[in-house]
Order: C-alpha cells, then sequence, then structure tokens
C-alpha cells in the first residue's frame, strides 16, 4: 500500500516561485500519475490518475472540519485515464476509450461512485496522444481531445524517412475536437460532431466565457533535428516547432500534420515530410495561434481565468500549464513551469510570462528523469484560488494571492 | 453497465500495471561511461571484454539515433519511452534486442512495471556495424554489464527477417 500524505506540509522540498503577492500551499502529495484536476464549487478536489493507487482511479479530497486541511479522502472508479470536470450536477471523468460521468446530490456527494453513466464510450485509443482532456460550454456541450496516435500521420509512424499521407486518414477519427451533447447517454464517435480538426494533440483545452469560445494547447511535432539535420540544427530543432495556444471555432483546421508554427518565422511551415525545406508555407486555409511558445515544452492544460481574487491583470487570461520538454535532448530540458498569457476580448494584449517556476527542483534539468515535479493539470477553486497538479510525484498546490 | 465491464477486462488485458510508489527510484542511477575508458565487464553475466572502440562507436550511434527518446541517462521518459537500464529487453536475449532495432516496436509492453506510449520506428536503416556497436554500448552502459553484440549476430537476424 502506497503511503499517500492528503496534509499541507509547511516546508514542501521543492518551494515554488511566484510573483510577489502570491503564496502556495500543497494540498496534496504522492498520488502518483495526478493528470487533470477539478475543485468544485464547495472545495472539493478531484484529481484523475493516470495509474491507479490502492485500485482507484478518481481521488476527492475534501476538508471536512472547516480547519484548511484536505483530510477526507474518498477514491473510486477503477479506470485511469486524463480528464475530469464538474458541469452542471455532475462529475466527469474521462479514460483513454470514454467519457464518464457522476451525478453530484445536493451535499455535493457523488450518488454511486461505483455506477457511473457513460457519457460516450469508443474512442480511439491507440496507446500515443491518447489522454482525453475534457471542457464544457455555456450551452450544454462537452468536448473531448482525441489526439492523434502518430507523430506527423507519416506512412511509417516516427519511421526517418518515410513521406506524410495526403490527405491524413487519421484525421477521420482523431487529430481534433469532438463535440458531444450532455443530455445524451451512450454515445459513440459517430453521434458527436468533429468540431475542429487538424491537431496533433490539443491536451490543453477550456471554453473562455468572456467570448464564448474554445481555446486550446497544443503538443507541436517531435523529430525535425533527428530526422531532417540539414534544415534543422540541434539548437533550432530544440526550438522547434512552436508549442501553440489557439483559439477555436466550430470547423477550424489547425494545419496538422501538413505545417508545424514558427515563432521565429512567424509563419505556417510545411513539414518535411510533405515537402517542406524549413521555409516553404502550407496550409492556406489553417488558422493561426495566438501564441507559439518554445518547442517540446508540453502545454499539458490550459485555464481560462476568470476568477476574481488575482489582480486585474490575470482576468480573463490564460494559464498554460507546460509538463516539461524531452526531446530537446542533448539540449537542456525546458518547460516544468506554469505560463500566462495575459488577454482582453480573447486576444493577448502583451507577452506571456512564467508565472509558477521551480517545480522541477532544479536548473537547467538535463537528465528528465531528475525534474521532481511536471506540471500536467490546472482548475480554479470557488475562491478564485488556481491549482495545479503534477503527475511526477502526485503534488497539487493551491495557488492564492493576498492584497 | 456491461460495458464498463467490458472496459476494465480490457485494460485488465493491458496489464494496466499496478501502482509502485518508488517506481521513479528503482531505475539505476548510473552516468554514461566515458566513452574512451574501457569497459571492465563485473558480474557473471558476460566474461567477454568490451572493445573500447566499440563502445566510443556505439556511444556516437546512441547520441544521433537514440538518445532523444531513450535520453543521454538512458533513463527515457516516463510514460512515453522506456529506460534502457536494468531492463530484460536489454540485457537479456540479443536476438530479440536486435530484432527491436530492425524492426522496431509497437505493442503494449511492461518494461520494469511501466507501460510506455510512444512507438519505436524500425532502424533497419543502420548497418550490421552500426547496431553491434550501438548494442554493446547499450548493453554496457547505464549500469548494465551485458557484454558485446557482434556484427555477425545482426547479420544473421537480418538475414531471418
Amino acid at each position: 500500500m502506497p503511503f499517500l500524505t492528503v496534509v499541507a506540509q509547511k516546508q514542501p522540498d521543492v518551494p515554488i516561485k511566484l510573483p510577489a503577492g502570491f503564496s502556495s500551499q500543497i494540498v496534496a502529495s504522492n498520488f502518483g500519475r495526478v493528470r487533470h484536476i477539478a475543485v468544485n464549487a464547495n472545495g472539493d478536489l478531484y484529481m484523475k490518475l493516470d495509474r491507479l493507487v490502492n485500485g482507484k482511479g478518481i481521488y476527492r479530497l475534501r476538508d471536512k472540519n472547516k480547519d484548511g486541511i484536505m483530510e477526507d479522502t474518498l477514491a473510486f472508479g477503477n479506470y485511469t485515464g486524463t480528464g475530469i470536470g464538474i458541469y452542471r450536477g455532475y462529475l466527469y471523468a474521462t479514460s483513454d476509450e470514454a467519457i464518464y460521468r457522476y451525478q453530484l446530490d445536493a451535499n455535493q456527494d457523488i450518488v454511486n461512485p461505483d455506477k457511473p453513466e457513460i457519457v460516450v464510450s469508443g474512442l480511439l485509443n491507440q496507446r500515443q496522444h491518447a489522454s482525453k482532456s475534457i471542457t464544457f460550454d455555456l450551452a450544454g456541450n462537452i468536448y473531448v481531445n482525441i489526439g492523434a496516435p502518430s507523430n506527423v500521420c507519416q506512412e511509417k509512424d516516427r519511421q526517418k524517412g518515410s513521406l506524410g499521407m495526403t490527405p491524413c486518414p487519421i484525421l477521420e477519427n482523431a487529430g481534433g475536437i469532438w463535440q458531444f451533447s450532455t443530455a445524451k447517454l451512450n454515445q459513440k464517435l459517430a453521434d458527436g460532431v468533429r468540431y475542429a480538426t487538424g491537431m496533433r494533440n490539443a491536451l490543453g483545452i477550456d471554453w473562455n466565457t468572456e467570448v464564448n469560445d474554445l481555446y486550446v494547447t497544443i503538443h507541436g511535432r517531435d523529430m525535425l533535428f533527428q530526422d531532417f539535420p540539414e534544415m534543422y540544427d540541434q539548437k533550432r530543432g530544440a526550438e522547434l516547432p512552436s508549442e501553440t495556444f489557439y483559439r477555436v471555432k466550430k470547423g477550424d483546421d489547425c494545419g496538422w500534420p501538413y505545417i508545424h508554427w514558427d515563432h521565429f518565422q512567424n509563419k505556417k511551415i510545411l513539414n518535411p515530410e510533405y515537402g517542406g525545406d524549413g521555409k516553404k508555407e502550407g496550409a492556406p486555409n489553417a488558422i493561426s495561434p495566438l501564441v507559439g511558445f518554445p518547442g517540446h515544452m508540453a502545454p499539458n492544460a490550459l485555464l481560462m481565468y476568470n476568477g476574481n481574487q488575482f489582480p486585474d491583470k490575470y482576468k480573463h487570461g490564460a494559464f498554460i500549464a507546460f509538463h516539461g520538454s524531452w526531446n530537446r535532448t542533448p539540449e537542456p530540458q525546458e518547460g516544468f513551469y506554469v505560463v500566462f498569457v495575459p488577454m482582453k476580448n480573447g486576444v493577448p494584449t502583451g507577452k506571456w510570462e512564467v508565472f509558477a517556476d521551480g517545480f522541477s527542483g532544479m536548473s537547467p534539468v538535463t537528465n528528465l528523469s531528475a525534474a521532481k515535479h511536471r506540471p500536467t493539470g490546472l482548475t480554479m477553486g470557488p475562491d478564485g484560488a488556481v491549482y495545479v497538479s503534477d503527475d511526477k510525484a502526485g503534488y497539487v498546490w493551491k495557488i492564492s494571492y493576498k492584497k | 453497465m456491461e460495458n464498463i465491464l467490458q472496459e476494465i477486462a480490457y485494460m485488465k488485458q493491458l496489464n494496466i500495471v499496478l501502482f509502485c510508489l518508488i517506481a521513479a527510484h528503482c531505475s539505476l542511477k548510473a552516468q554514461v561511461k566515458s566513452a574512451s575508458k574501457s569497459i571492465k565487464p563485473a558480474g557473471t553475466q558476460s566474461k567477454q571484454t568490451i572493445d573500447s572502440r566499440q563502445m566510443g562507436n556505439g556511444k556516437k550511434v546512441y547520441d544521433l539515433y537514440c538518445q532523444a527518446c531513450h535520453q543521454a541517462d538512458g533513463n527515457g521518459v516516463p510514460r512515453l519511452n522506456p529506460p534502457l537500464s536494468g531492463t530484460v529487453y536489454v540485457n537479456g536475449s540479443k536476438t530479440r534486442l536486435i530484432d527491436i532495432v530492425l524492426k522496431g516496436l509497437n505493442t503494449p509492453l511492461e518494461i520494469n512495471g511501466e507501460e510506455y506510449e510512444n512507438p519505436m520506428a524500425a532502424h533497419d536503416f543502420l548497418t550490421d556495424q552500426q547496431i553491434a556497436d550501438v548494442l554493446t554500448f547499450v548493453r554496457n552502459s547505464f549500469g548494465n554489464k551485458s557484454g558485446p553484440v557482434t556484427i555477425a549476430e545482426v547479420k544473421k537476424q537480418r538475414a531471418k527477417k
């Protein structure tokens, strides 16, 4: 039996760095692979685990005696996965193939933890990019990322020299965001709508209530340097392609697998597997991102902040949790932090900045396996505090602001 | 509820692994040995001496084709790319190991109690010499001490294709 700690630690082993006025508290630790998280209106924290702990894949922490420590633990759901969210009286959680939901009663207790309803099942899971992250709009719909089980839709995946397929057949049932109604149960892929396409793996997904639109962060392709050293040297291959942040409307195409975003040229560059040379542009009909971040940092979660606790500058801006890179090797790894993008009216109003840093416990990170924590999930509490999860050591931090 | 039961059965089939709190610490902490030093095999697995030049050439192949995924310390990437240290896939059967390099690998596989998502591409474009060198390097780095792989062994496996 693993030892679980749910009490707040006074002296965290890895202190995270925050802007002036902000403080953090560890509210959970040692839960293993904590992926996405959700906080209910009563303050309950839900964690979706990608590896079962004592046979369970969802943990709820509750501060029963209201002393500021979430000492009460409820575990349920015997499946692993990433996605979790609370919407209109239900807790939603995903495996890599399905979306489940659990009814909440008036006391915000799970009515039947062992018998969830199935909202959608049979979603594509070919292991690679299989995490099903979710969000909800204001009109009763749920949105799910179905990642492409591929690097860049080559005839032979990740095979040096293998050409890209046109059209890419993967886009039929993956490589995009699908929309489903929350009013129906037992749906299959065909019951949903392919809301947007051309996304390799949109692991960060959230609804911007200010402008009523979907926003996503996408993991860019791997192996530009390794497979095309004549076009991309080691440093360029570490910086490119950009990790991307998009505003997405129904029917939009973000261009994968044909192009990648290049934040140095600010262009959609044709991928070499499709005849690109590092300069040629492609996918003229694809939309451009709002922000292109340095490569491979792995934006695992997105939170459009509409809370009232943080200073005005943060209102309607975006927090993005970067898991931290692996394929910048042999260059130092990058990421392992939470970034903030200031925004108003749905568009960035300034440069992105690192908001919460120090999760890796070292700088620079040369050996990924030594990184202490890797930010993976984000959510906001009812008081406007922001929570960050870690799927390396299973921690959750609560970040608060005091004037 | 039938669907859930089916899914549970499916997950069991996939061998979803039990939680291991210390997994991250299980992997060996050995560093890449300097290519210029000759590695003296200890232990009982191999009595053969390892050619330091072969180790050096193997490291060059490793840095170019393997390091991005398996990392400089051979510890891989959690959830994505498996470690090369202390696993039976590296230190066990040489024919299986040579086959993984030649044909790639994209089946659910549990390695030291963990599963990994990313497929490995076939590396049959490497020469017999390069494969022998890199596998000799991998089998004698990162804490592994499992003896060399010869060009003849690679040639024989490639001919079986």
